[in-house]
């Protein structure tokens, strides 16, 4: 999409694609996903100002829809690898607030201990599996996920979720190829948010459409405005099922916009005038489905506000359930790098005797 | 007893024997299949257990680790397969990132074997040459084994299979099918520990400290040296790398209070500095000579014998050595 087209006023407000198979209360839990991720976003960037937070504070403004939407097709026992911008990811799969929280600020309680920080953690119960800093590594090791999964007659498929960034490295590659030789049902959610830190699209890849990529490597490619969470949920539905009846897999585009820098520190400088301002004012996820919403008379605008309000109130008590935790005891670092009944924890060296 | 068998095939025999006894384990690699790897270690694997189990990849070593590394998540038991260990820098990444670090970042542990022809003086040329392990040496969470007999080399397979964390396994080409090495291996299941080094020869006037197709370069040394200088060279064989056994290493020091550290990779950043250092921390008082190592000179492995051979360390620099700390 050429961001010139993109930067047109609509001729019409932008809502949601109305063809779809959801029903009332699906659209409350994706409206209270999407109203928990961005806010979950705004506690963490009022955090990091009050230096709780002493790590990257990542954000998913405006582009929640496609994590949420795309999640929501999944079955419980299916698996997200979700990347950075994917909290709302997290939020579908069943990790609780509280447990990203402890992890942001460090706490013992963190499912990682305080080792790593935002969401790199798994809850391989919940399906879930955390990233790592290094872009396109997760598709291979989602790809292991399924093939075990294969081996043992289990039905499950699997989203990793990868920016456009990540395209460009040769570990997204492998990973893809090696889904598509084995036919194994991973979805790659390709999120094209127009940029990868400072570097804009145009400059990450010269074909001029990612999901073009999927003829590559043989697989079925899927396009969807990532702004529309209805339509990221029903393009991943399509998927799923393509996926789940053993077709292979699948990389699915979500056409975004990411209207935060990299992280709290990145001033967007390079981000040409007016741009974010257009995605805020006219192609908010948000702002979108609630048009839907109201327009569709689904739910009243008191309605919404009052998941609003439940949402602010949910996420007060899990942040202080985080923020009340202990911080781990600086001893417990040394622990845990291998089962350490049989590899010895790696305290300290003491050079003198006690 | 059984007959004699290969290094190679005493690895062969602890793969299989593992597959047979835990329906977890499965092979992945390049070739691995109907070809039976490059030296065709798993020949006739995919015949018993099916390409299920015994999976052909594309040239993809990232991708490798990483399904690997998924799988074993998933409490299966893959044996990842480097054609030859100077590819397992393609797969570096997902090793050093996603398989060290999985445990201590709470995403699970990564119970994996990741295997592979290393080493030189096969004329292969600088990149079918590769001794890996100072690579990994600085990364916290991989273990490394590296046998030099059939015996240690079945034992040390299955004791990686089933180890709960990931397993780097080195196999000596050079060691693959000499006859020399070759030894009658126990009919019943056994396994040699983890992190637990072999004394190959004992002594009492020096100890060399090495492991790998060095392993016979210290004993040959250490036969020329009792022959002509009457010397009793003790041999340590590490066996594991990662963790190091650092008892054996201070305990073989202690004995002879004369110490050698040989090994094939470079001197420079080798393995040898680590236990040096260790050796120098825990044992200074023990020294009664300067610690000595002795490595490959630090250039790429080259291709022509005679380069090559001037590369490599040699029996006679460790009788050299040897002499050298006798008469200090």
């Amino acid at each position: 999409m050429n961001l010139s087209v993109r930067l047109k006023k609509p001729e019409k407000p932008l809502s949601c694609t109305k063809e779809t198979s959801l029903k009332k209360e699906d659209f409350a839990k994706l409206y209270r996903f999407l109203k928990i991720t961005r806010m979950f976003d705004e506690i963490t960037v009022r955090l990091k100002r009050q230096a709780k937070i002493t790590g990257g504070v990542f954000s998913s403004l405006g582009q929640e829809a496609t994590a949420v939407g795309t999640c929501y097709a999944l079955e419980e026992r299916d698996f997200i690898a979700p990347l950075i911008r994917d909290i709302g990811a997290c939020f579908v799969k069943g990790i609780l607030p509280r447990e990203i929280f402890a992890s942001y600020l460090g706490r013992a309680t963190s499912p990682n201990r305080g080792t790593d920080l935002q969401f790199h953690f798994a809850d391989l119960k919940k399906g879930f599996i955390g990233p790592i800093s290094h872009l396109g590594d997760m598709v291979s090791v989602m790809a292991g996920v399924l093939l075990a999964s294969k081996m043992r007659r289990e039905d499950r498929v699997a989203i990793a979720y990868v920016g456009e960034g990540a395209t460009s490295t040769g570990a997204f590659h492998e990973g893809i190829n090696f889904a598509a030789v084995q036919k194994l049902p991973l979805i790659v959610v390709v999120e094209n948010n127009g940029y990868a830190y400072s570097t804009p699209t145009h400059k990450q890849c010269a074909a001029k459409h990612f999901v073009d990529k999927a003829v590559g490597y043989g697989i079925l490619g899927l396009q969807v405005d990532g702004n529309d969470v209805v339509a990221c949920y029903e393009t991943a539905k399509k998927a799923v099922e393509y996926a789940r009846s053993g077709n292979g897999s699948v990389l699915i585009e979500a056409i975004t916009y990411r209207r935060k820098g990299h992280a709290e520190h990145d001033n967007q400088s390079y981000v040409p005038p007016g741009e974010i301002e257009w995605w805020a004012e006219h192609n908010d996820p948000i702002k979108r489905f609630e048009l839907f919403l109201t327009e569709e008379n689904i739910f009243s605008k008191e309605e919404l506000l009052q998941i609003e309000k439940d949402v602010a109130e949910y996420l007060e008590e899990e942040l202080t359930i985080a923020e009340s935790a202990p911080s781990p005891e600086p001893i417990t670092a040394a622990y845990d790098v291998f089962d350490n009944s049989i590899v010895p924890p790696a305290f300290k060296k003491k050079f003198l005797e006690s | 007893m059984g007959k004699e068998v290969t290094l190679l095939e005493a690895i062969r025999q602890g793969l299989w024997e593992e597959m047979k006894r835990d329906e977890s384990v499965f092979i992945i690699g390049e070739d691995v299949g109907i070809y039976g790897g490059a030296f065709k270690l798993t020949e006739g694997f995919i015949d018993e257990f099916g390409p299920e189990r015994v999976i052909d990849t594309p040239i993809s070593e990232a991708a490798i680790v990483g399904v690997a590394c998924g799988a074993a998540l998933m409490g299966m038991k893959p044996v990842a397969e480097f054609q030859f260990i100077d590819f397992i820098s393609c797969g570096f990444d997902m090793l050093t990132n996603y398989a060290a670090k999985s445990r201590y970042r709470g995403c699970g542990a990564i119970s994996a074997v990741f295997r592979g022809p290393c080493g030189s003086g096969v004329r292969g040329g600088p990149f079918h040459s590769l001794n890996a392990e100072s690579f990994f040496l600085n990364t916290a969470g991989l273990k490394m084994v590296e046998p030099s007999t059939p015996y240690d080399a079945k034992g040390l397979i299955k004791a990686a299979i089933r180890d709960p964390d990931p397993v780097l396994f080195f196999e000596h080409k050079k060691l693959y099918r000499l006859p020399r090495i070759k030894q009658e291996l126990p009919e019943e299941d056994y396994i040699v520990p983890i992190g637990k080094a072999r004394i190959a020869r004992e002594g009492k006037d020096l100890s060399i400290i090495t492991f790998g197709a060095q392993v016979l370069n210290a004993l040959d040394a250490a036969e020329i040296l009792e022959k002509e200088d009457g010397l009793q060279v003790e041999v340590l064989d590490l066996r594991t790398l990662a963790p190091l056994d650092k008892p054996a290493i201070l305990d073989t020091v202690k004995k002879t209070n004369r110490v050698i550290i040989l090994h094939e990779a470079s001197v420079t950043g080798g393995i040898g500095g680590e236990i040096a250092a260790i050796i120098a921390e825990e044992a200074f008082e023990w020294l009664d000579a300067p610690i000595l190592r002795i490595g490959s000179i630090d250039t790429p492995v080259p291709f022509a014998p005679q380069l090559e051979d001037y590369y490599l360390p040699s029996i006679g620099e460790v009788v050299e050595a040897a002499r050298r700390l006798a008469n200090y």
